[in-house]
């Protein structure tokens, strides 16, 4: 039979016992529904993850460290390696910034200050943000603002370190305090004049000396956590100022001590360096070149790639759970099927008599399998994305009461769509071979015979 | 269409033989039988003697247990299922006691059935369906479901059914048994005529003698699933 007559009497067969064909299509759907919502589950947790992550910068940046310290990152670190290391200073900074795909080049500047606050003191860790992060949606979800400028004396808060300050964070906005940290000063020169602001640099060789500071900023904004934290850094930052205003502080960093001790080069040298690519995929390219050029080079790609994994595994999980209600779904289908066999009989036996063959008794079968199968896979899909849907409004009803930022965790992509209609054929023919061979196998003599 | 005085079809020593526990049922016993084609051959014989077994066998809907079954020079005991298939779609029509017809399709829908299963294109599926019915004279009953006619009309339209392929044999099982009497007279006039006009070979299974009597060119009685007398009519 071609398939358009195929198709044709298949509709037509399902419509006759319209009830209960209604009914298994809906077993079907509601099969698919379950797996659609489950796996939409965890694609958007994932990409949940992955944007939260991508916005934090962690994986379109490389931390480069020099060899010599022992800071170093990974494998290749100066424990393993023989011979001098390379120097961490301007030229490998402008080497950096010619690699292709890299964005920027900045210095990592974190240090421990108080600030003072309505006369209080409050220990905590300072760290620069690089003007970049204005665009990159690392500060998506701030109260208030981003640094109004590169060189604004400005401040932005950690939510925890803001409640230290006041309970009533929102007020804190607006509000100056000041910060009081060591300026570190050369023994030779006491001016800073003409020397690269932020930098480990020559003063280092003939050691420095302290100098406690103040400075004033006002506070434009709080945010959940620093973007990037814990990543390249010592600790987390909990004040967030302009980088080019970290750097013009001279502020004494940890690793300063140890840089007198080491300190060989008569060149300004970085403790590290952080290196923008335009995108994640351009990271693994940019360490290689970095490695190669000599310097320890490390970025969360390998994070990434467990993350992937974990993912992987748990959308594996969620599918078997939710492929479940499709697993019963198909008993249904071959419950009705091989009722519609027994109630056909006599016609199976009319159909051979007028020269159907095995083959067409068991296609129509099939294709009646088939079209309960795609029926249910479009109202599946449906039903999953309105649970999607109804579970990512409640969760945010949920986060709102919470003072937390809505989210969307679900995610229904066009694979996911088009898969689950394509599963849910399968499973329907997969249902429909036993009901199809018995219906093919039929005696035609006795099934005319049957009343 | 078989050329007029050949063998439309042949059985050989044909037996179709049933195991029932422990007994052996010979449903059809050592029959041979030559039928020509545009022959009306009528098969009678009392309940259990054989005949729609023998049908059944010259249809290709059942095998025989032993010898072979002749048609069109090819033999129907060594053909696939999906050959006899073809055979009963494109050589034989099929018309039952019951009808057959089936319920939830029209009239029309019924009659083009063998053509959807023999692929036939649907631009000539519409002429095909109404030339059958035009020769039953339910033409206007296009649109109607079996339900909605008399038993003559839905054994017309079986036959409309079974001669919609243009098969060279078509094989009548009891055609007349649930219809009354003059029903049945004109169902048989339809054969007689079909066999007339069409060229059409005609294998009647019946229990009616005087209908067979009088329609048929050739009688053959079974009993006991042998063949007991084959006659030509004067």
């Amino acid at each position: 039979m071609k398939a358009g007559d195929l198709a044709e009497m298949a509709l037509r067969n399902l419509r006759e016992a319209v009830l209960r064909n209604s009914l298994t299509t809906l077993g079907v759907a509601v099969g698919v529904a379950s797996l659609v919502a489950m796996l939409s589950l965890g694609v958007g947790l994932q990409q949940l993850a992955t944007r939260r992550l991508s916005r934090s910068g962690l994986f379109d940046t490389v931390l480069v460290t020099s060899r010599a310290n022992l800071r170093a990152f990974g494998p290749n670190s100066a424990t393993t390696r023989q011979g001098p290391a390379t120097p961490l200073d301007d030229d490998a900074r402008h080497s950096f910034e010619r690699l292709p795909g890299v964005v920027e080049v900045y210095p990592q500047i974190r240090f421990m200050t108080e600030v003072r606050f309505e006369n209080n003191p409050y220990p905590t860790m300072v760290a620069g943000v690089p003007d970049s992060s204005r665009g990159n949606g690392a500060f998506e979800g701030i109260q208030g603002s981003f640094f109004s400028g590169a060189n604004a004396d400005e401040a932005i808060l950690q939510i925890e370190f803001a409640k230290d300050l006041s309970p009533q964070t929102a007020t804190l906005i607006g509000k100056e305090i000041v910060l009081r940290y060591a300026e570190r000063q050369s023994l030779g020169t006491q001016s800073a004049t003409g020397a690269s602001p932020g930098q480990a640099d020559a003063d280092t060789n003939g050691g420095f000396s302290i100098i406690p500071r103040e400075k004033r900023l006002r506070v434009v904004g709080i945010v959940e956590t620093e973007p990037a934290a814990g990543f390249g850094g010592i600790g987390n930052g909990r004040v967030l100022i302009p980088l080019s205003v970290a750097e013009t502080l001279r502020a004494a960093q940890a690793n300063d001590l140890r840089d007198v001790l080491r300190g060989t080069s008569s060149k300004s040298t970085y403790t590290s360096l952080t290196v923008r690519a335009t995108g994640p995929s351009k990271v693994a390219a940019i360490e290689k070149s970095i490695k190669d050029m000599g310097f320890a080079a490390f970025s969360l790609l390998d994070a990434t790639r467990n993350l992937s994994l974990f993912f992987t595994i748990f959308d594996m999980l969620l599918g078997i759970f939710g492929s479940l209600a499709l697993a019963v779904a198909t008993l249904g289908i071959i419950n009705t099927l091989v009722m519609a066999i027994l109630e056909r009989r006599r016609e199976i036996g009319v159909l051979k008599a007028l020269g159907a063959a095995d083959r067409d008794v068991s296609q129509l079968f099939f294709a009646e399998a088939g079209v309960m199968g795609l029926l249910g896979g479009f109202f599946g899909v449906g039903f999953g994305w309105v649970i999607g849907r109804a579970v990512t409004i409640g969760t945010n009803i949920y986060l709102k009461r919470q003072n937390l930022p809505t989210t969307d965790i679900f995610s229904v992509p066009w694979w996911l769509i088009l898969g689950a209609i394509a599963f849910a054929v399968i499973v329907s023919l997969g249902a429909g071979l036993y009901p199809a061979s018995r219906a093919a196998r039929l005696n035609p003599v006795e099934a005319l015979r049957y009343e | 269409m078989t050329e007029n005085g050949s063998i439309a079809i042949r059985a050989e020593h044909v037996s179709r033989h049933y195991q029932m526990g422990s007994a052996l049922i010979r449903a059809v016993d050592d029959v041979s039988l030559e039928v020509r084609s545009r022959e009306f051959l009528a098969l009678l014989g009392s309940s259990g003697s054989g005949k729609s077994t023998l049908l059944n066998l010259l249809a290709g809907l059942d095998r025989p247990t032993s010898g072979n079954i002749i048609a069109q020079e090819r033999n129907l005991s060594e053909m696939s299922s999906l050959e006899l298939a073809r055979y009963r779609s494109r050589t034989v029509g099929m018309v039952f006691q019951a009808f057959n017809l089936l319920p939830r399709m029209t009239l029309e829908e019924n009659v083009e059935l063998p053509l959807r299963l023999a692929e036939v294109d649907r631009g000539e599926r519409a002429g095909r369906v109404r030339e059958a019915l035009e020769r039953v004279h339910l033409e206007k009953r296009l649109s109607h479901r079996p339900s909605e006619l008399s038993g003559g009309e839905q054994q017309r339209a079986s036959l409309a059914r079974a001669l919609v392929n243009r098969p060279s044999i078509l094989l009548a099982d009891e055609p007349t048994g649930n219809l009354d009497s003059a029903t049945g007279h004109e169902i048989m006039q339809l054969l007689e005529e079909i066999v007339k006009s069409l060229g059409t070979t005609i294998i009647l299974v019946t229990h009616e003698r005087p209908l067979a009597e009088k329609f048929a060119g050739r009688i053959v009685f079974l009993a006991d699933g042998k063949m007991v007398s084959d006659g030509v009519k004067p």
